[in-house]
């Protein structure tokens, strides 16, 4: 598998003006994703982690340093809609049904009429809610609702997936269930998937690469390369190697953490 | 405080634009005045000025442009001509003299006020029956709703008279009104404010064994505080709207909506433009202080929304 | 003193029937929701007829039910008359116009943050205000014809509708103006596919209210000049020959416009926002 730099950061940084003073959200953050891989990103509140996602939508921008999606800039990339992006609220618009919600991207895109509908249904079977294109939001479950919404951000054959802690809201068993559907999901489509988590189990068992991040200034404390498999059933998280794994994290949550103590 | 310089933007906008208008709206009348004071008019005859527009007689009469800032008997009276009047008609006669507008205000005000209250009272007292009575609730709400839906406004001159008739005068019948506007929306908010406790709230009152009354003062009373809020500024000014009007076609001598009446009667468009704005003064000061107290109670409820 | 008697015991026995009906099993079915307010109103005619009777009231001071009946139905032709000059040239044309020119500015004053902080409070400012009074005025500028009306209607529904529908735009949350910025959209995307259906509960609550000012409107507004024609001019010159029952003939001819046109954009509400969960 060729090791392609598709998302490159270097000595990124973001520091916030608010009523309290300036707030560093990042400090000093260099990071290299490849095509394919699915990183995580952990850490307590206020790390940088969705920030940093957002620096590399193009949501914000960054007071220095360099940031490269696809070699364009990451405006350039949002504009040549290079990416999915999946929120921790399905953000479904209740006006539309599902099929009306997943073709929302793809009108404001111009697609054709035919494509349109070939996409939709296409895209519902992947994450297994084919029937369901007629169907409001309020008639699904959480669970159903953030399913969509992750089909609605691969509606568009974006190469790369940003997804800010979609699973936060939902209960632990309907979130082991989604976490399998993600990675069969990422195995069949082969995209390059950052995942901001608060779950370190989740982090984990879904990633090829963990980022752990600690808070003021927000900044990277450790990466780690996952040594796990790539084809992982979920009672691989009771092996040796992922609680050694997780240990790693945790010290690397805790160092960042007593830094500021 | 960031929102105080759009307010004053839109404001001045406002200004500018009105006082712009003065001159196209006020130009025929200038015209025609002119030439009966022997001043130089182009075109110098009245027919052929009906089809010169205001502007295009503007721009050909430079030289009358001022007066139209000044003419006694304007269709659209300048700032400066509205705000002169209302300064002599408030500050320049004794408050108790039948010109002075500070006395038709309180006119209007003191009915306003009373019929408040009174609709107010009966409005909440109404609400909590038809909060805890299902018939209540099946058969009078609906009436409540539509009732809004009626111009009962229209009304109002009829029952000053016919309670004139019938002996009551002064300041009771157009409390009536008044009370009759501001009942409504306010049985309407309350409503839907004692009602508004969710599922949650009512069931932890259920595991205390809670009597209605309890739950009533504690819980539902509370509760409805942003919605009554809500109605009694709609009721307030719904009822200084009702008393004006019911001071209209009936001959009456005083109040705000009188002002108005006899300034277009006797061809003192400034007296009624003073009236217009001096009501509009009072409904916002009303709606105002009902806001001020709002924010202050809701703040000490720990219910504020900012 | 029979009649009085009667009339305590319809209005007992119309209670009678609504608290059975109330509290009854059937209390939630839409026949008998509709049922049960029906009944209040027939029994509070059937009373009022009564006691009318009963005490000999003076018809100017309040007419009897039946001989309102009767002049609805003697005076069709004039009340039809009345009610085209009013609701549908006076209110009607006023509340299109007034509408038509508070959404205008409520999109431009959009595109601007600024605009839109100083809009809100001046417009919710001018709500307030008894507007109403600028009748004369427009009757002087305009005529006394329906034009002077629509005048008046227009000005008086232009800020509830404006202030609604800035409202109902600025409602959007980040998150949903975000997920617009990430597919690349513009503004008139992002206006036409989230911010306007998101605004509709909004702008549907502030055209409800429209309604009521604008018949309110035209109605008062003929109080201050009209050709012999229309509800108010009627109101005014039947109050002046006694003739009540005339006068409240209109009144219910106006309150079934009102309630008509009410229940006309709230049928639409419920189709445009179906999604809403105050409709659910």
């Amino acid at each position: 598998m060729s090791q392609q730099t598709i998302i490159s950061a270097r000595n990124l940084n973001l520091t916030f003006t608010t009523n309290d003073g300036p707030v560093h959200a990042l400090k000093d953050v260099s990071l290299d994703i490849n095509k394919g891989d699915f990183v995580s990103f952990i850490g307590p509140s206020g790390c940088g982690k969705t920030t940093f996602l957002r620096c590399i939508a193009g949501l914000e921008t960054p007071t220095s340093g360099d940031i490269a999606v696809n070699g364009m800039t990451p405006d350039q990339a949002r504009q040549a809609r290079a990416y999915g992006y999946v929120f921790q609220a399905a953000g479904l618009y209740p006006w539309r049904t599902i099929g009306g919600n997943i073709k929302l991207p793809l009108e404001i895109m111009g697609f054709g009429k035919a494509e349109k509908a070939q996409r939709v249904k296409r895209v519902l079977e992947l994450v297994d809610l084919a029937g369901f294109d007629r169907k409001f939001p309020w008639q699904l479950s959480g669970g159903m609702q953030q399913r969509a919404s992750i089909a609605r951000a691969l509606a568009f054959d974006a190469d790369i997936l940003l997804m800010d802690e979609p699973f936060g809201a939902l209960d632990e068993i309907v979130r082991d269930h989604l976490n399998e559907q993600l990675l069969q999901l990422w195995a069949r489509t082969e995209k390059t998937i950052a995942f901001v988590t608060h779950s370190i189990p989740e982090a984990i068992y879904l990633s090829t690469k963990i980022v752990v991040m600690s808070p003021r200034p927000g900044r990277i404390s450790d990466v780690i390369e996952s040594t796990l498999p790539r084809d992982r059933p979920l009672d691989i998280r009771d092996s040796p190697e992922f609680i050694e794994i997780a240990h790693r994290v945790r010290d690397g949550l805790r160092t960042g953490h007593s830094d500021n103590v | 405080m960031k929102s105080v310089l759009p307010i004053f933007s839109v404001i001045a906008a406002i200004l500018l634009f009105w006082v712009v208008s003065v001159v196209p709206m006020n130009m025929h009348l200038v015209a025609d005045q002119a030439q009966r004071d022997d001043l130089v008019v182009t075109p110098d005859t009245p027919t052929a000025r009906q089809n010169v527009s205001g502007i295009g007689l503007a721009l050909r009469n430079t030289h009358l442009i001022p007066l139209t800032y000044t003419f006694v008997r304007p269709n659209l009276p300048s700032p400066h001509q509205v705000a002169g009047e209302m300064y002599k008609t408030i500050f320049g006669q004794k408050i108790t003299s039948k010109r002075s507008l500070v006395y038709h205000g309180w006119v209007t005000l003191a009915p306003t006020l009373l019929g408040f209250l009174i609709g107010t009272s009966l409005g909440i007292f109404l609400a909590v029956g038809i909060v805890y009575s299902r018939v209540m609730d099946l058969s009078v709400m609906p009436w409540a709703i539509v009732s809004q839906t009626i111009p009962i406004l229209a009304l109002a001159p009829m029952v000053i008279v016919v309670l004139g008739s019938m002996g009551v005068q002064g300041v009771l019948p157009k409390s009536i009104i008044a009370a009759y506007l501001s009942f409504f929306p306010v049985v309407v908010g309350m409503v839907k404010g004692l009602r508004s406790p969710d599922a949650m709230q009512l069931d932890l009152l259920r595991t205390y064994s809670a009597s209605k009354s309890q739950g009533f003062w504690a819980l539902r009373l509370p509760s409805s505080a942003p919605y009554l809020f809500a109605s009694l500024k709609i009721g307030i000014s719904a009822s200084l709207v009702g008393t004006i009007v019911a001071e209209l076609p009936t001959g009456a001598r005083a109040g705000f909506g009188a002002r108005m009446l006899v300034g277009d009667q006797y061809g003192q468009p400034l007296v009624s433009w003073a009236a217009l704005f001096a009501a509009a003064i009072t409904a916002a000061a009303l709606v105002g202080i009902f806001g001020f107290i709002e924010k202050a109670t809701l703040k000490r409820m720990g219910m504020a929304t900012t | 003193m029979i009649a009085t008697i009667c009339a305590l015991l319809v209005w007992a026995g119309g209670w009678w029937i609504n608290v059975r009906l109330a509290n009854g099993p059937q209390s939630h079915r839409a026949s008998v929701r509709v049922l049960i307010p029906v009944i209040f109103g027939i029994t509070i005619i059937i009373v009022w007829e009564l006691l009318v009777w009963a005490y000999d009231i003076n018809p100017v001071i309040l007419p009897a039910p039946s001989s309102i009946g009767g002049r609805l139905i003697v005076e069709g032709p004039r009340l039809w008359a009345d009610f085209q000059q009013t609701i549908v040239k006076g209110a009607m044309t006023g509340y299109v116009l007034g509408g038509v020119a508070a959404f205008g500015v409520a999109i431009l004053a959009d595109r601007s943050d600024f605009l839109t902080r100083g809009i809100l409070p001046v417009g919710g400012f001018m709500a307030a205000l008894p507007i109403v009074g600028t009748a004369p005025i427009f009757v002087k500028w305009l005529g006394s014809d329906w034009e002077s009306k629509a005048a008046v209607v227009a000005v008086m529904v232009f800020f509830p509708i404006l202030v609604n529908t800035v409202a109902g735009l600025k409602d959007t949350t980040a998150m949903q103006r975000d997920l617009m910025r990430t597919y690349g959209a513009g503004y008139w995307p992002t206006l036409l596919k989230l911010r306007l259906p998101s605004a509709m509960p909004f702008i549907f609550n502030g055209l409800k209210i429209a309604t009521t000012l604008a018949l309110i409107g035209a109605i008062v507004a003929e109080f201050f000049g009209s050709p012999t024609v229309g509800m108010g001019f009627r109101i005014s010159t039947s109050f002046g020959q006694l003739a009540l029952d005339m006068v409240w003939a209109e009144i219910i001819i106006a309150a079934l416009a009102g309630s008509g046109l009410y229940g006309a954009i709230t049928l639409i509400e419920k189709r445009v926002t179906f999604w809403h969960p105050s409709q659910r």
